[in-house]
C-alpha cells in the first residue's frame, strides 16, 4: 500500500504534513487507539471503493465459462486480451468507435469550452462595463441549471432544425460551461495582478494577445480544473445522448454499453463485452485523473502552496 | 509554486456577492477585447442554456387539438392546461416523493462520510494519505452509467462475488432497489465530495490550529469548533450540488431496469420526463421539466438560505 505512495508519479511529499509534524509535540500527543481507530475506517472504506473495480479487473480477465464457475474476486486463465480483441472485433469494431466518439466529444468539447469559459471569466475579473455584474448573475444562475433538466427542451429545438441524431447534437451544447466562468473569474481575479496587464498594455500588446501569452499561463491550474469537470461531466453525459442520437456509430460510450447491457437478456453473450468495455471505458478518465492530478489540486486548493 | 490562491473565503466572498465593486460611471476601456472575450459564450449559453429554458416553458403552454380521433393534430395556446395535467399526475407526485426520501437519507450520509474523510485525511492521524484520497476518488472516475452496470451485477443473487448476502437479501427488490441505487450514488460521489471539502481544509492557515492546540485541544474538539465552521461554505456548496443530482437522478435508475423490474418507467422525475417525451407528449414532458427545475431550484435555494442563517447566528 505504501509502495504505491512512493511511485514518482503520486509522490511530492506534502508540504502541510511535514510542517504537522514538526508541530505535533506542541500539543497533547494523538492517542494510539485514534491512530488505529482512523486507520481502520480508511481502510475499511479503500475496500469499499476499490473491491467493485477489482471485481471489474477480474471479471474482464476471464472466459465467460469461467466467470460465473470461478472465484469472482480472483484470477483464473488469464484471457484479459483474449477478451479486448473480441470485443474490439465484435460487429466490425462499434466499441472502438463509441470509444472514440466520447474522447471525441469529450476532449474537443472540454477544450472548447474551457476556452470559452476563460475568456468569458477573466473579461468579468479585468474589466469594468455595464451589465457585468447583471451577466455574471445569469452565469451563476446558469450554475444551478441541472443539465438534465435542458436535455428535453434541446431536443426539441435541435428537431426544429433537424440536427437531432448528429454529431452536434450533442457536442454543441456541451460547449457550454457556467461553473467554468464562475471559478475561471474567481481565478483570474485572484491570480492575474493589474499591473502585470497595464505593463503589457505598455510594451504594445493587444488586450486579446495579453491574454493568450500571458494571463493564461497565470490561470493555468484553473483551466485544467475546469477542462477536467468538463471533461467527466460531457465522458459521463447520458440523457442528452439517449435522448438525441438513433444511429449506433455517433454513440458515446456510455451510450453504447447501455444499449448492449439492456440487451443482455435476449442476447446473453453481450454480458461479457458489456464488462470488458465497461472495464476499459473506465480507464482513460483515471489516467487523464492521475496525469493532471498535480494541476486539478492546485486548481482547488492552491491556497496553502505558497 | 507561484499559483496563487483559490480559497475558501474567495468562494465565500463571491458566493455571498460582497459589497459590488465600485458603482461610479465610467468610460468602458477596450470595448473591442471584452466584446472577443465575453461574445463566444454569451451566443453558446443563450443557444443551449436561455432558449431552451425559454423554449420548454413555451412548450409546456400549448395543447395538442385533433378534429375527432384521426384528425389532423395542431398545437394550439392551453395557458395552463399542462400544469393542472402535471399536478393531478399521481405517478409524477410519487416520483418525487421517491427521489426526496432518497435525498434525505442519501446525501446526509454522503456529506457525512466525505466530512469524516476529509477531516481525517487532515487530521496528523492517518498514513498513506495520498493512496487514500486517490482509491476514494477513484469512483468518480467512473461513469454513473458504467457504476450502475457494475453494482447491478454485484447485487445480483447469482453473479456477485457476495452470493452469501446477495442470495439472501435482495437488493434489487421494490422495498430495496431504491436503497442499492443510492449506494451506487454514494460510492461514486463519497470521494468528489471529500475532495472538495479537503481542499476548503488545506485552505485554512494551519496557524489557526496551533493556538488550539498549545491550549490542549485535542483533534476531534480541533475539527468541531475550528475546522468544520470554517468549511462550512464548502460543506453547503456540495449540499446544493447533492441536492441538484438527487433530483435529477435518470442513468442509474434507468439501468437499473435492466437489472429490477422494480424499476418503472415513472420511477423518478427524469425518467418520468423521458418516457412522457417518447409517447410522445413533449407539451406535458415539457411542463414536467418546467415544474422539476423550479422544485430544484426552490429547494437548493432555500436549502442556501436556510444554512446562511444558521451560520449568521
Amino acid at each position: 500500500m505504501s509502495a504505491l505512495t512512493e511511485t514518482p508519479v503520486v509522490a511530492r511529499p506534502s508540504r502541510r504534513v511535514t510542517r504537522r509534524t514538526e508541530n505535533a509535540p506542541k500539543g497533547p500527543k494523538e492517542s494510539p487507539l485514534s491512530r488505529v481507530g482512523a486507520m481502520t475506517v480508511m481502510l475499511v472504506f479503500t475496500l469499499y471503493f476499490l473491491i467493485p473495480i477489482w471485481w471489474l479487473f477480474i471479471a474482464g480477465t476471464k472466459s465467460s465459462s469461467q466467470f460465473t464457475s470461478t472465484n469472482p474476486l480472483w484470477f483464473a486463465d488469464f484471457n484479459l486480451f483474449a477478451n479486448i480483441g473480441n470485443l474490439v472485433a465484435y460487429r466490425d469494431g462499434v466499441f472502438l468507435k463509441w470509444m472514440l466518439n466520447s474522447a471525441l466529444y469529450a476532449g474537443a468539447g472540454a477544450l472548447l469550452a474551457t476556452l470559452f469559459a476563460a475568456m468569458c471569466g477573466y473579461a468579468l475579473a479585468k474589466y469594468r462595463f455595464p451589465g457585468r455584474e447583471l451577466l455574471f448573475n445569469i452565469v451563476l444562475g446558469g450554475v444551478l441549471v441541472p443539465a438534465t433538466a435542458l436535455a428535453l427542451p434541446l431536443f426539441l429545438i435541435f428537431s426544429q432544425v433537424s440536427l437531432t441524431n448528429t454529431f452536434w447534437a450533442v457536442f454543441l451544447p456541451s460547449l457550454v460551461s457556467p461553473f467554468g466562468v464562475y471559478l475561471t473569474r474567481i481565478f483570474a481575479s485572484a491570480s492575474v495582478p493589474d499591473e502585470l496587464i497595464e505593463a503589457a498594455r505598455l510594451d504594445g500588446a493587444g488586450e486579446v494577445r495579453t491574454f493568450f501569452t500571458v494571463s493564461v499561463k497565470l490561470m493555468f491550474p484553473a483551466l485544467v480544473t475546469v477542462f477536467l469537470f468538463q471533461f467527466v461531466a460531457i465522458w459521463n453525459n447520458f440523457f442528452l445522448p439517449l435522448i438525441m442520437l438513433r444511429d449506433e456509430t455517433l454513440f458515446p460510450v456510455t451510450l453504447g454499453l447501455y444499449a448492449w447491457n439492456s440487451q443482455v437478456n435476449q442476447i446473453p453473450e453481450l454480458r461479457g463485452y458489456v464488462l470488458i468495455g465497461a472495464l476499459l471505458s473506465i480507464i482513460p478518465l483515471i489516467i487523464l485523473f492521475l496525469l493532471l492530478q498535480r494541476f486539478w489540486r492546485n486548481g482547488l486548493s492552491a491556497g496553502s502552496v505558497k | 509554486m507561484s499559483a496563487p490562491a483559490l480559497t475558501a473565503a474567495d468562494a465565500r466572498s463571491a458566493g455571498s456577492r460582497s459589497p459590488a465593486p465600485r458603482p461610479r460611471k465610467i468610460k468602458v476601456a477596450h470595448p473591442r477585447a471584452i466584446a472577443i472575450f465575453i461574445v463566444p459564450f454569451a451566443i453558446l449559453f443563450t443557444l443551449f442554456y436561455l432558449v431552451p429554458i425559454g423554449y420548454a416553458i413555451y412548450q409546456s403552454l400549448l395543447v395538442v387539438e385533433r378534429d375527432g380521433t384521426f384528425g389532423k393534430a395542431t398545437e394550439v395556446f392551453g395557458g395552463l392546461t399542462q400544469y393542472i395535467l402535471v399536478f393531478q399526475n399521481g405517478p409524477f407526485w410519487e416520483s418525487i416523493t421517491r427521489v426526496l426520501a432518497f435525498g434525505v437519507v442519501q446525501v446526509p450520509v454522503m456529506l457525512g462520510l466525505a466530512l469524516l474523510f476529509a477531516l481525517l485525511l487532515d487530521s496528523p492521524l492517518l498514513r498513506g494519505k495520498r493512496f487514500f484520497r486517490l482509491a476514494f476518488f477513484v469512483p468518480y472516475a467512473v461513469p454513473g452509467v458504467i457504476a450502475a452496470i457494475m453494482w447491478g451485477f454485484l447485487y445480483s443473487p447469482n453473479l456477485s462475488p457476495f452470493t452469501a448476502l446477495t442470495s439472501n437479501v435482495s437488493f434489487l427488490s421494490a422495498d430495496l432497489v431504491l436503497w442499492a441505487i443510492a449506494n451506487v450514488v454514494t460510492w461514486v460521489y463519497v470521494g468528489y465530495n471529500m475532495l472538495i471539502i479537503y481542499s476548503a481544509l488545506l485552505a485554512i492557515p494551519t496557524e489557526i490550529y496551533e493556538a488550539a492546540r498549545l491550549d490542549g485541544a485535542g483533534q476531534l474538539r480541533i475539527a468541531w469548533s475550528i475546522k468544520i465552521p470554517l468549511i462550512m461554505p464548502a460543506i453547503v456548496l456540495t449540499g446544493i450540488f447533492s441536492i441538484i443530482g438527487t433530483l435529477q437522478l435518470l442513468a442509474e435508475p434507468q439501468v437499473f431496469r435492466s437489472f429490477s423490474s422494480a424499476v418503472t418507467s415513472t420511477f423518478t422525475p427524469n425518467l418520468m420526463v423521458y418516457s412522457t417525451s417518447s409517447i410522445p407528449n413533449v407539451n406535458l414532458a415539457a411542463a414536467f421539466s418546467v415544474v422539476l427545475a423550479l422544485a430544484t431550484f426552490v429547494l437548493s435555494f432555500s436549502f442556501l438560505k436556510f444554512t446562511q442563517r444558521k451560520e449568521g447566528k
